[in-house]
């Protein structure tokens, strides 16, 4: 399974070195989002610094919605389905290795994204950066969710519009406790017991996801 | 079940549901504290029974018994969406008869409560099941689709039942506890226990017709596609 694993993220990964979807869609996406969020709080400085961490998080929850769908969209592609069958690999292990090459993708994204931040919400980033065990738990969620979501919703005609539908309510929890987390470390406190509930909640969605996945692969 | 039982469970259902109403709201003296507005009591937790644990669990249920190879067959696809269907319905009427209540109780419509959130959030899962069922796509795609859609969804239902011990939110804690300890008395408990049986009644009837419905439409779609491909082969003979 995990042989399988490390295959299936080496090929995400080189995939999209070759197409740079990251570079050029889904982190410029995020950013956008964080300056139109920015835009919609007004100038005022207290307001931005307050704001920031539910920004942060939700500017990333809804990159992570497109990055899903292009993670799910490689898999669509003609064909592509069958050879993984014919290969043989085990559905957990292309699972588990979707997630984590979908995680490097949203840990990239997540630390362009808190730079964002510090020049757009004058935020501290010494502080901000205590915030690291909430976002390496929180992306590994994040990416359970939206490779099985992405999944479910592969090869439709109306992936693009149905897959946000689904996939935001389900993420809902990973947002709250990232924003309480992130909030109590700009705050002075530690992620404490928000990191707790973001690494369960990875864990939870992991185990889903390796349980889940193979049936919705299945053709029989 | 028996044509005796389907025909009656409607009847029925609807006697319950009157009773329930005349009990209600002539029968039960109001609360001491909170008025006539107790007796929304009647109405919400008994919706809340109904689309969360029966509802939501037997959809849970049936999609299981669909992934399962062995038990794998259309009529659980069937139940799960009609369970999902009506839970969606009486899950929108208990948030609808929750916001009547909190006006007047806590002065708004709708406070950010982890019940009352994780409830809205549950009903959004379960539209996008819907939605997910209105996808053309062949029958066992969609069914396998939407039976994994639907566990995944039914995975907010403990969050939402833990939600107020856990977070001690502005939500009061259960009516019925889990040891059978009544927290109402006298002919506000046997008013509020029928209420219970009463929409029970009316899931049954309406998850009953439902099911009816999407079977025969299958058959109609069954036939349909038959008919036509013996026309398609009647010309190609000629």
């Amino acid at each position: 399974m995990w042989r399988d694993a490390a295959l299936v993220c080496g090929k995400d990964l080189r995939i999209e070195l070759r197409s740079r979807v990251l570079v050029w869609q889904v982190v410029p996406f995020g950013i956008l989002a964080l300056i139109l969020f920015a835009l919609a709080l007004g100038p005022s400085l207290d307001a931005l610094r307050h704001g920031a961490p539910g920004i942060l998080w939700l500017a990333l929850l809804l990159a992570s919605v497109l990055a899903s769908s292009r993670s799910a969209a490689i898999e669509a592609t003609e064909g592509t389905r069958a050879t993984v069958r014919l290969l043989g690999l085990d559905a957990a292990g292309v699972f588990l290795g979707k997630v984590l090459a979908l995680a490097v993708q949203l840990l990239v994204l997540t630390g362009i994204l808190e730079l964002g931040l510090l020049v757009l919400f004058h935020v501290d980033g010494g502080r901000l950066a205590l915030a690291t065990p909430l976002s390496c738990f929180a992306v590994v969620a994040l990416a359970a969710v939206g490779t099985l979501y992405g999944a479910l919703v592969a090869g439709t005609d109306v992936a693009t519009t149905l897959l946000p539908l689904l996939v935001l309510p389900a993420l809902a929890p990973v947002l709250i406790a990232g924003e309480r987390g992130t909030a109590s470390v700009l705050a002075g406190g530690g992620p404490g017991r928000w990191a707790i509930v973001l690494a369960v909640m990875a864990v939870a969605y992991l185990a889903v996801g390796v349980v889940l996945y193979g049936p919705l692969e299945d053709p029989s | 079940m028996s044509r005796a039982v389907d025909r009656a469970l409607g009847p029925v259902a609807l006697g319950l549901v009157v009773l329930t109403v005349w009990l209600g709201l002539w029968v039960t003296p109001p609360d001491e504290l909170q008025g006539n507005i107790v007796r929304l009591l009647y109405l919400h937790p008994a919706l809340a029974w109904v689309a969360l644990y029966l509802a939501f669990g037997l959809a849970a249920l049936s999609s299981a018994l669909y992934l399962w190879p062995r038990t794998r067959a259309s009529r659980w696809d069937l139940l799960a969406a009609s369970t999902v269907e009506v839970g969606v319905v009486f899950l929108s009427l208990t948030l609808a008869t929750g916001m009547l209540w909190g006006r007047p109780a806590w002065g708004v419509w709708w406070t950010w409560d982890a019940r009352l959130t994780s409830t809205a959030l549950l009903e959004l899962l379960f539209i996008g099941y819907l939605a997910m069922r209105r996808v053309p796509a062949d029958p066992h795609t969609r069914a396998r689709r939407c039976a994994v859609l639907a566990l995944l969804a039914c995975l907010d239902v403990p969050i939402v039942h833990f939600s107020v011990q856990w977070w001690n939110g502005l939500h009061q804690g259960a009516t019925i506890d889990a040891g059978f300890q009544f927290h109402v008395h006298g002919s506000m408990l046997w008013t509020l226990l029928l209420s219970f049986l009463a929409f029970t009644c009316v899931f049954a009837w309406m998850v009953r017709r439902r099911y009816q419905i999407a079977a025969r439409s299958e058959e109609v779609e069954d036939t349909e596609l038959q008919a036509a491909l013996v026309e398609r082969r009647a010309e190609g003979v000629r």
